[in-house]
């Protein structure tokens, strides 16, 4: 009887403000459409970062004969030079901090090259003996390459010690800017829809006070009183929040599954298992923020 | 049934008391009528009852509850105890008679099948059993009110508050009211009714409670809207209180 009563306050009530509803809706969509993107944005970088830093190496690379810089001076790093760098690898200050290594020798190198390069004209210069041998250092902590660097660095046959990591940085400064401002924006519209959701109970209320003040005059509980209204901007921003989980679904499965993951890049996007989760949290977000905001706009109107 | 205690109701921005220390005790099954100008006091009273408004000094009973002490989110449900109806009639243009009484049911959760009855009944006794299919604006003012009252007693209160209820009626039909009001008032219910009809004051012989510039100054059973006797109580001042100032 009751519930009955409500839900049909509450049909009465979307279409008596048809278009404020609709406004509603539409800004909630966008709102949560944002904050969705800017969710899976988040996603996508700690997965690049678990992919990439999992894979990322200190690299030692030794002297060839083409090599000026380092500790080179144009001379192959000897065997007795690269068994000294294998020996510091293997003994104290640094293999408690080494997961593995690997030694990548010239036709390695070569080889790896070519299958990143393929037939690409400059293939035709680069000779094995161009390219410097390798220890790929693979570190238990990744933030510890310090100590590798610091160790190898002036051993004689190195010419240089990197942490790849270092390369991977700006690509996620970049990712990070791009989901702060998805969140910005999110925020921007999220206040907007916060206040349309307010404004629109207010007129629902005020188009109603008749109904309503009759209401408080017989005894009619302040729950049963605002429950209508509330509902009325739930529904709304729940249709708002649907529209945006359809549109985070549609995103990964077209753009990211459909073109993104086309060519194979070798990085590692977010599945639509990710876009699954952030699914629930915008329809909940959706219907948690409209209730709040409306549960405050109508509280000025029962004020008994 | 009602008890005020030193009553004062300041509003803000007013220096000027809309309710100056009252004193009143009205019982179970009265009928009583508030009297006097436009500004004395009467409406204020009524709203306090009513719990619209809180005391700015003293203290209120009513139904055995301290007003003063009436946490808000119990008022709607002491309010289910009172009925209250209204010069301006206040019905819902776009229902209908029956659907206008049963929604003050239908809002504090009676079951329909207990709406169906208890609103066939009071049409029934206020008069406008055939007329329960017909909208607001299809009625006469007297059927109007008819509908209000029955809005107000289905839930039968044990007070039922009428801020000038025939003040938009003809004599005849404002008698016809006050009939109902009778009948209703024989059923048990107290009525506290305030008016500015002096024939129906003088003609339903009831007490009268006079209100000038927030006080009381007659309290008269079987009273008239002006009184008979020589104006006894105007004489006696009202206690001065300074802080409140009432004397012009």
């Amino acid at each position: 009887m009751r519930a009955g009563l409500v839900l049909s306050e509450v049909g009465q009530g979307l279409r008596r403000n048809i278009s404020m509803v609709v406004s509603i809706i539409l800004v909630t969509f966008i709102s949560l459409t944002f904050v969705g993107a800017a969710i899976l944005l988040q996603f996508q970088i700690n997965q690049m970062k678990g992919y990439w830093y999992d894979r990322a190496q200190v690299a030692v690379y030794l002297c060839t004969a083409y090599t000026e810089g380092g500790n080179c001076n144009e001379t192959e790093a000897t065997s007795q030079q690269k068994a000294d760098v294998e020996q510091a690898l293997k003994t104290a200050p640094l293999s408690p901090l080494i997961k593995h290594y690997e030694f990548e020798d010239h036709a390695q190198a070569f080889k790896h090259y070519q299958e990143q390069f393929g037939k690409d004209d400059s293939a035709g210069f680069v000779t094995p003996d161009f390219l410097p041998e390798t220890f790929w250092v693979n570190l238990k902590n990744p933030d510890q390459s310090d100590v590798v660097i610091e160790r190898l660095s002036n051993q004689p046959g190195v010419d240089d010690v990197v942490d790849q990591r270092k390369y991977l940085q700006p690509i996620f400064n970049v990712l990070n800017v791009a989901s702060l401002t998805a969140i910005g924006i999110a925020a921007l519209m999220l206040i907007a829809a916060v206040l349309l959701i307010a404004t629109t109970i207010r007129l629902s209320a005020f188009s109603r006070r008749r109904e309503v003040g009759i209401m408080r005059l017989v005894g009619a509980s302040n729950r049963f009183i605002q429950t209508p209204f509330i509902l009325e901007g739930v529904v709304a921003a729940l249709i708002g929040s649907v529209l945006a989980s359809g549109a985070i679904i549609a995103l990964v499965h077209f753009f990211v599954q459909g073109y993104l993951n086309a060519s194979p890049s070798g990085i590692p996007f977010v599945s639509m298992r990710d876009a699954l989760v952030v699914v629930p949290i915008v329809i909940v977000g959706g219907a948690v923020l409209s209730a709040i905001s409306g549960a405050v706009a109508i509280r000025r109107y029962l004020k008994v | 049934m009602i008890r005020f205690e030193q009553v004062s109701k300041l509003y803000a921005r007013n220096s000027k008391p809309a309710l100056n220390k009252v004193d009143l005790e009205i019982l179970k099954g009265e009928f009583v009528f508030l009297v006097g100008a436009s500004g004395s006091g009467k409406s204020s009273f009524l709203r306090l009852v009513l719990r619209e408004e809180t005391v700015s000094q003293g203290q209120i009973h009513v139904l055995g509850q301290n007003l003063r002490k009436l946490r808000g989110r119990k008022v709607p449900y002491f309010r289910r105890n009172l009925g209250v109806v209204f010069q301006d009639f206040r019905l819902l243009p776009q229902k209908s008679v029956f659907e206008n009484v049963a929604f003050s049911l239908q809002v504090i959760g009676k079951s329909k099948a207990f709406i169906g009855g208890a609103v066939d009944e009071v049409l029934k006794m206020v008069g406008l059993a055939g007329k329960s299919t017909r909208l607001p604006h299809e009625l006469s003012g007297g059927e109007q009110q008819r509908v209000a009252i029955a809005r107000a007693i289905v839930n039968k209160p044990a007070i039922l508050l009428a801020d000038e209820p025939t003040g938009n009626l003809d004599p005849a039909t404002s008698a016809g009211i006050m009939t109902l009001l009778s009948r209703i008032n024989a059923g048990g219910t107290t009525i506290v009714m305030a008016t500015h009809d002096a024939g129906i004051v003088d003609r339903a012989k009831q007490r009268v409670v006079e209100l000038v510039g927030g006080q009381i100054v007659r309290d008269e059973r079987q009273g008239g809207y002006q009184t008979q006797s020589v104006p006894v109580k105007l004489q006696a001042p009202p206690p001065k209180v300074p802080t409140l100032g009432t004397e012009e």
